[in-house]
């Protein structure tokens, strides 16, 4: 089950802590793996714990350019089509609507939603000549339910939704399957610093009564990416403990 | 010339299943072939591998016949 020896993946915003367990996930079983993300020396460590079949690059998903040129580096990198695209890179500006800046809007939609467009268009090429492929964009249960301060965090992971139903009907005729995995509450350096209060806010909200961690997403995005899925598309998996059923 | 013509019409008919008879240069890929619009996608890429070579977006949209194809390579080769 869930073998990927032979596959091709792309997985970004591999410095952090979601990319990173997604990574290792589907390296361990037996993809070659192309870790992207801002910070090269993070890049480059995650590479040397995983030792062969992994390349590093680095792009920054704010630039249009780098994003278009990204594809074509990472299949000479691996030396083949990409198999397997996790969009996984994101980034936050919080701030009530009414105090949020242009570029607060542009940047979150430009990182999120627009790379996101950019690396499917640029993988679907060679998707579309070996009749298969798997791309997965990870979302966020705000996508879906919203939260005051991240009106542009949630509408960019919203956009990644409607555009991956969209995509998966373009493609599905082709063996090329578009899903979203939409993590809740996950542990991370951002909720360890949270003090007791914050804490115990969170859980009550949370019917399994624990945050997420990283392999509990990176295990929905393997079963996505595998053969074994290859009847479901258009659609989104929600890993959250329980806290939005929808 | 006539070259390009048989490599084209023998790419449809590859792609599309279509019967050798009904690949003529009037042939409407669509219509008259059966093709759905991410078969012309697909056969515009084909082209591009086969004949070397980038068609815009702009003028791949142009390309709806068997005969445009053809004279669209001819054109620019």
């Amino acid at each position: 089950m869930f073998d990927l020896g032979g596959k091709n993946a792309l997985v970004t915003g591999a410095t952090g802590g979601l990319g990173g367990a997604i990574a290792r996930k589907l390296h361990a079983r037996g993809a070659r793996v192309a870790l992207s993300g801002t910070r090269a020396e993070k890049l480059e460590r995650l590479a040397a714990e995983l030792g062969e079949h992994c390349t590093v690059t680095p792009c920054n998903l704010s630039d249009s350019d780098a994003v278009d040129s990204l594809v074509k580096r990472v299949s000479e990198s691996l030396g083949g089509d990409i198999d397997i695209l996790v969009s996984n890179a994101g980034l936050t500006r919080d701030r009530l609507l009414m105090r949020m800046r242009d570029d607060d809007w542009h940047m979150v939609q430009k990182v999120n939603l627009e790379a996101y467009f950019r690396l499917a268009r640029a993988c679907l090429r060679g998707m579309m000549k070996s009749r298969r492929g798997r791309i997965v964009g990870v979302t966020s249960v705000v996508g879906v339910t919203g939260n005051p301060g991240q009106a542009n965090y949630a509408a960019s992971k919203a956009g990644m939704i409607g555009f991956s139903k969209s995509l998966a009907q373009e493609v599905a005729s082709r063996g090329v399957t578009v899903n979203c995995v939409a993590p809740g509450f996950i542990a991370s350096p951002i909720t360890d610093v949270l003090n007791d209060v914050q804490k115990k806010t969170i859980l009550n909200k949370i019917p399994a009564g624990y945050l997420g961690t990283g392999d509990d997403v990176a295990n929905a995005v393997l079963y996505l990416v595998s053969d074994e899925a290859s009847y479901v598309t258009g659609q989104t998996l929600h890993v959250n403990g329980g806290m939005a059923m929808i | 010339m006539s070259d390009i013509s048989e490599r084209v019409k023998k790419m449809v008919v590859e792609h599309l299943g279509a019967n050798e008879d009904e690949v003529t240069e009037k042939a409407h890929l669509i219509d008259d072939l059966g093709a759905d619009s991410l078969d012309t996608v697909e056969l515009v890429m084909k082209i591009e591998e086969e004949f070397d070579m980038e068609i815009p977006e702009d003028a791949a949209e142009q390309i709806r016949t068997v005969g445009d194809a053809i004279n669209y390579i001819k054109e620019k080769s």
